[in-house]
């Protein structure tokens, strides 16, 4: 584990909600190219963390954030443009959330917005990136369709598609399958297998199953901080601490 | 009912309950009767209004001609001349530049209300337009002969009394119902949409402009077009402040005259055929408004279908 590189890490990073303290003290270090499950009962602050990490916590007014995030090791709250910062970690939400508008301008969007404008680098870009996502072949003959008529779980291989778009290195998703179907479930999944190889990926999920199936290290979170980080192997076989066993027996969450 | 109770007192409360309820049947139909009544009266005036204008200017288009009056330029009503063009064109150019006018600033009015305003702030802006729309039409002319038409005047010369005078009172006029249509539906896109913009690396004015603005695009629609409406069907405050030459404006500093001042104008003195003329003048802009009308309702159903 010395030798791989560490794509982001956090030093004492707590946030509040007003007076709900959401995350606690998350020290954590993340490997470029590995698939980490963030894994808990729901209300336990992953999703507020995720969210530190590409900023989408700035939208609340709210919010207070002590401590640091880094990526590439520069401050992700003071070193970066949110632009850049946005362009380099991408996320896929809950809810599959392509925008109203054609499959080709929804893949197209982020280029577009970050000054792309030539039809033919746009063409290939959608095509690339639909590609990855394994959806062109489902959507090469209607890419001028309105996106929502897609299925749920196409939906969100092209909100995934659409992320690849502007070439993300780490991309971060919010149970991005607690939406879909089982069968749905399984082509994220292998996708998330693909993807992988070229990106750093960052999950969270309340499907155990999951967790163990696609990651290589899990973080489980309880009450905003996290009880034990390590590789998912370990920690699905032989957990250190017992709040973790009993999480992952199933004996509560 | 599984009561035990004595046979008789039953038949007697069996007895007085039926009288209720056909009491209360014959309340209801009474009820239902006036209700009735009530929303035929809707349909019963649209019906003798219609009927009472088509059939009072519609003669007129077979004795001078149809073309002669709906494209004919000189309105003579002494000398038997009805041509109506120049206010059509009056009323169509005044209409679609208080709407550029009206639409544009409500949009971003809107946007402002519904993205960008702090509570405060939109807690000032929203009453002060929402009271533009109670202020009665002859004030806003009032005004605009007192400030508008003087400003043109000075800056632009020709009197004042102009087209763009027009323009400007109407844009501001129907201003409140763009921004509160608009506001609404920009309101009413998913907050997700936004979040996925955002986490793309999009600014908040990108946001608003690339997705917020087209996903709420149908409500906006609903709300320029019924600003259009009352754009085209206003009467008063035009009157105050466009000249109502009839004659074809050439510039926008021209003087001239509208549909609904043509009539409002003339009709307390007009007799015979240039009586009828005007209810002719009537029928044009009836048919105007239908055919606005049915634009807007297929935007709706189209809106409605669309979530
Ligand atoms: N936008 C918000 N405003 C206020 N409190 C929030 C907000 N989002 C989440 N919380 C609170 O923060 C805590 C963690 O929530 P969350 O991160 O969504 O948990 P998880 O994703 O693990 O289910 C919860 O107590 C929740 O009520
Ligand atoms: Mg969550």
């Amino acid at each position: 584990m010395n030798n791989t590189h560490i794509k982001i890490a956090t030093k004492d990073l707590n946030l509040f909600y007003g007076d709900n303290h959401a995350v606690k003290n998350i020290n954590i270090r993340i490997e470029e190219k590995n698939v980490t499950a963030l894994i808990g009962p729901s209300g336990c602050g992953k999703s507020t963390f995720l969210k530190t990490l590409n900023r989408m916590n700035d939208l609340i007014p709210y919010v207070r954030i002590t401590g640091d995030v880094y990526f590439e090791d520069l401050d992700v709250y003071k070193d970066y443009d949110i632009v850049e910062l946005r362009k380099r970690i991408g996320m896929v939400f809950q809810k599959p959330n392509p925008f109203p508008m054609s499959i080709y301008d929804n893949v197209a969007y982020g280029p577009r917005i970050h000054g792309i404008k030539a039809k033919e680098t746009l063409d290939e870009i959608v095509k690339n990136s639909l590609e990855k996502a394994a959806l062109w072949e489902e959507v090469k003959d209607r890419l001028k369709q309105n996106a929502l008529g897609l299925s749920g779980g196409q939906q969100q291989r092209l909100c995934i598609a659409r992320v690849l778009a502007v070439e993300p290195e780490v991309i971060l998703m919010d149970e991005p399958t607690s939406a879909l179907d089982p069968l749905a479930t399984l082509k994220i999944e292998d996708l998330v297998h693909e993807l992988r190889n070229n990106y750093t990926i960052i999950i969270v999920t309340h499907n155990m199953q999951q967790a163990a199936r696609i990651s290589d290290q899990t973080a489980f979170f309880l009450h905003g901080e996290i009880v034990e980080y390590g590789a998912t192997e370990k920690i699905f076989r032989v957990p250190e601490d017992k709040r973790t066993e009993d999480y992952i027996t199933g004996r509560f969450g | 009912m599984n009561r035990v109770c004595n046979p008789i007192s039953a038949d007697l409360e069996y007895g007085t309950q039926q009288k209720r309820f056909r009491l209360r049947n014959l309340k209801e139909h009474i009820a239902e009767g006036l209700l009735l009544l009530c929303a035929f009266l809707a349909v019963l005036s649209l019906l003798i209004i219609a009927t009472y204008i088509f059939y009072s200017g519609v003669p007129i288009f077979g004795k001078v001609g149809f073309k002669e009056i709906v494209f004919g330029m000189t309105w003579k009503p002494l000398e038997d001349m009805f041509g109506i063009f120049p206010m059509i064109a009056a009323s169509l150019l005044a209409t679609i530049g208080a709407v550029a006018f009206g639409a544009t600033v409500g949009l971003m009015t809107a946007v402002f209300l519904a993205e960008l305003a702090p509570l405060w702030l939109s807690k000032v802006i929203r009453p002060a337009i929402e009271l533009l729309a109670g202020i009665p039409s002859v004030v806003y002319g009032f005004f605009g002969l007192i400030v508008i038409v003087p400003l043109i005047d000075k800056y632009f010369g020709g009197g004042g009394n102009s087209l763009l005078a027009a323009i400007i009172i109407l844009g501001v006029m129907i201003l409140p119902t763009i921004v509160s249509i608009s506001e609404t539906s920009l309101r009413s896109v998913p907050i997700e949409y936004k979040e996925g913009s955002l986490a793309l690396g999009a600014s908040q004015l990108q946001t608003i402009f690339k997705v917020s603005i087209p996903a709420a695009r149908s409500g906006i629609a609903a709300g320029i077009i019924l600003g259009m409406g009352r754009a085209i069907g206003e009467t008063m405050a035009v009157i105050l402040v466009i000249g109502n030459t009839p004659q074809l404006p050439g510039s926008l500093l021209d003087r001239a005259r509208t549909l609904t001042s043509n009539i409002a104008i003339e009709m307390s003195y007009a007799q015979g055929l240039h009586q009828e003329a005007l209810f002719a003048t009537g029928v044009v802009l009836f048919v105007f408004i239908m055919i606005l009308n049915i634009v807007l309702t297929t935007i709706f159903r189209k809106a409605g279908e669309e979530k």
